[in-house]
């Protein structure tokens, strides 16, 4: 993993419940997709999501923020419930980062602007402001030299990094990752991890749905393993891997590992 | 036993340039033109197809008169010049009747109106074609509209004037309503406001101002205005109305709410299922017996209003595909990002369906701008068919049929052509893609 020996300092997990999800189910027409989902999820936690394909891990995490509407049970982000009020999913986006699979940069706009758009028009940020507070975060993710360029003249691993500085921006209390590093070559994984690891350093809550077991095992304080909808097995990352109890678990510990 | 040598590479090799390709005029002419032999045979054909229209055309064109007073007096110069049975175009007809093809029968000593109003377009649609240029030059687009209204048909200055002011009364409407009532609902109150405002307001407002301050042109009929005054009054407004227009329709036709997607789709298929000769008769003739008697509203008024349907719908469509090349990200990250309905269109999806939907957007208004001819069947001078007729008319150029309409029609092409340079070089300004 990281080259430096990761500061465990600030990583500390507060009685502050950050989301609470309470019996929470979603059909996608006639399919169950998620199946009484319960999880408290408190200020300063790294959780990280694993599962087979179809286990319904992206589908809850897009639930957080409204990308997906749950048919029945509780989902209250930092106090506000979601429900159909628009104003209470807004509010609710605002404060919670989201980090797609396939980066989902706007590729007409400059990576600055990129950054910046969100808190001048959500965020009502004067521009200028804006613009520092986007160079400050592109300095933290290595790339302030990119800030004029379009996401299409940069490499995957970049515009991921992007992708999270433009998170960042808008200042978010949570941070939602959706496969970050699936859609990237190895060589730039790690730097999408590096910058994932030093946030995590700085105390972000975090939600990362991933298959780097490394990266569980070095930052993440609880691994929730789902199949099937439900969650199956949740511990902390030594335990998880070392003694995973259910059989599905297990089975699917030795194919992501076991090559 | 291995059947390879085992490799260690122990010096990278250096970029070089590419081999120079063999090129040159032989090599392309044997590679397109000749070769097989039945590409041969086309080519020779092709050959000869191409000469024999020339040595129709060339000697035409080589023997025009510019000089002359009537037909007749055009082949008598011919005649003479070039000898018993050649023939030639006669362009004095143009140079005797430009001025009808340009502006109708628009009163002469008026000329300077329809001359201004066209600079000021110009000046108008710089800042909307070249987005280099400043933004607050917009602010002058968006009053030409009623400048030019008063330019061409004069009257009081007034009257466009507290028109203008029923748009302010909807933008100040919208402004107050729109953080408590949302964009749609606020932008309803807001043309409701406006309608009263022009209904009711209007016409006492304006004639009592121009009681107080009399100023104004003398006025020109809509009857008078013809030619390519006409076709592009109607064509710029006509494509400067539909793009927006065809925008809200292709969002509506996609809208999560019934009714709105229902009004989007029928008024769109309606429109799209019904030839645009229709809808202009309707304009001229049904439309007259719906309104109230005595309402004077304006043959070129309702042609641009109809047009601008048309073309709407069409635009609606076009756009509609360019959505759909949108991928689902997009509008992901920006809900993500909390940009609300309005925000994330104007912002993220329209910029970029917009973009993927210029070739087609510019089809749709160069057929707009050639499909203003058709307002010759409802009576207006089109330089097509409207002034050609009345040019013919004339006995001085009874007979003449090839020179009006390749007149008129290098005119529409140079602007079409214009229109179609204009959108390639806007799509490549806008390339950011780096595909």
């Amino acid at each position: 993993m990281a080259e430096h020996a990761i500061d465990r300092s600030k990583m500390k997990v507060s009685d502050e419940v950050a989301i609470q999800i309470t019996n929470m189910n979603k059909w996608y027409g006639q399919f169950h997709v998620l199946r009484d989902v319960n999880m408290t999820v408190h200020k300063g936690e790294r959780i990280v999501i694993c599962g087979p394909s179809g286990s319904g891990k992206s589908t809850l995490i897009r639930c957080i923020n409204r990308l997906e509407e749950h048919q029945a049970g509780q989902i209250v982000v930092d106090g506000t419930e979601l429900t159909n009020d628009l104003k209470n999913i807004d509010k609710v986006r605002s404060e919670v980062g989201m980090v797609f699979q396939h980066f989902n940069l706007f590729p007409h706009l400059t990576i600055l602007e990129n950054c910046t758009l969100a808190p001048i028009w959500v965020r009502k940020i004067p521009k200028r402001e804006a613009e520092e507070t986007a160079m400050h975060f592109l300095s933290k993710v290595k790339i302030p030299d990119q800030a004029h360029k379009y996401p299409g003249q940069l490499s995957g691993g970049q515009q991921q990094r992007v992708a999270i500085a433009r998170s960042l921006c808008m200042k978010p209390r949570i941070m939602l990752f959706d496969e970050p590093t699936s859609a990237l070559d190895p060589e730039m994984i790690k730097e999408v991890l590096d910058t994932m690891i030093s946030l995590a350093e700085e105390g972000m809550t975090m939600l990362c749905v991933t298959h780097e077991m490394g990266f569980a095992q070095a930052v993440a304080n609880r691994v929730v393993f789902m199949d099937k909808g439900q969650i199956v097995e949740q511990n902390e990352p030594r335990e998880f891997f070392n003694n995973p109890q259910s059989d599905r678990t297990k089975l699917f510990l030795s194919q992501i590992l076991g090559h | 036993m291995t059947n390879f040598t085992p490799f260690v590479r122990s010096q990278m090799i250096d970029p070089r340039e590419p081999p120079s390709g063999q090129q040159g005029l032989v090599r392309w002419a044997r590679e397109n033109l000749f070769s097989s032999p039945s590409n041969s045979l086309l080519t020779v054909l092709g050959a000869l197809a191409i000469l024999w229209l020339a040595m129709g055309i060339v000697p035409w064109l080589m023997h025009s008169v510019w000089n002359a007073n009537s037909l007749a007096e055009c082949k008598e110069i011919i005649t003479q010049t070039w000898g018993e049975g050649a023939t030639g175009a006669c362009w004095a007809m143009v140079r005797a009747r430009w001025h009808q093809y340009t502006y109708g029968f628009y009163p002469m000593d008026q000329y300077w109106r329809p001359n201004l109003a066209f600079v000021l377009m110009l000046v108008a649609l710089a800042p909307v074609l070249f987005l280099s240029l400043p933004r607050k030059l917009m602010l002058f687009s968006l009053g030409f509209p009623f400048i030019a209204y008063w330019l061409l048909w004069g009257g009081t200055v007034w009257a466009p004037v507290v028109v203008a002011l029923g748009f302010g009364v909807m933008a100040l409407v919208f402004r107050l309503a729109s953080p408590k009532l949302g964009v749609p609902v606020s932008a309803g109150i807001g043309l409701l406001a406006a309608v009263i405002w022009w209904l009711f307001v209007q016409a006492p407002l304006s004639s009592t101002l121009q009681g107080l301050i009399p100023l104004g042109l003398s006025e020109v009929d809509s009857d008078r205005f013809g030619g390519f005054l006409l076709s592009i009054v109607i064509g710029v407004t006509a494509i400067s109305a539909s793009l927006p227009m065809g925008i809200l329709l292709a969002l509506g036709r996609q809208s999560d709410m019934l009714l709105v997607k229902a009004l989007s789709v029928g008024f769109i298929e309606f429109i799209r299922g019904v030839p645009l000769i229709t809808l202009l008769f309707t304009a001229s003739l049904l439309l007259q017996y719906f309104l109230p008697p005595q309402t004077n509203f304006d043959i070129i008024l309702r042609v641009i209003i109809l047009v601008t349907l048309f073309a709407a719908a069409y635009i609606a469509e076009v756009i509609r595909g360019g959505l759909a090349a949108l991928p689902r990200g997009q509008y992901e990250a920006a809900d993500a990002l909390g940009l609300d309905y309005w925000q994330a269109q104007r912002l993220i999806i329209m910029p970029q369906a917009l973009k993927i939907s210029i070739p087609g957007i510019v089809s749709s208004f160069i057929g707009l701008f050639k499909d203003t001819t058709l307002v010759a069947f409802v009576g207006l001078m089109d330089p097509l068919k409207g002034i050609t007729a009345v040019v013919r008319a004339d006995i001085n150029w009874k007979g003449i049929y090839w020179e009006p309409y390749i007149f008129a029609g290098t005119i529409f092409f140079l602007i079409c052509f214009g229109m179609s340079r204009y959108s390639m070089w806007l799509e490549r300004k806008l390339k950011t893609d780096h595909r």
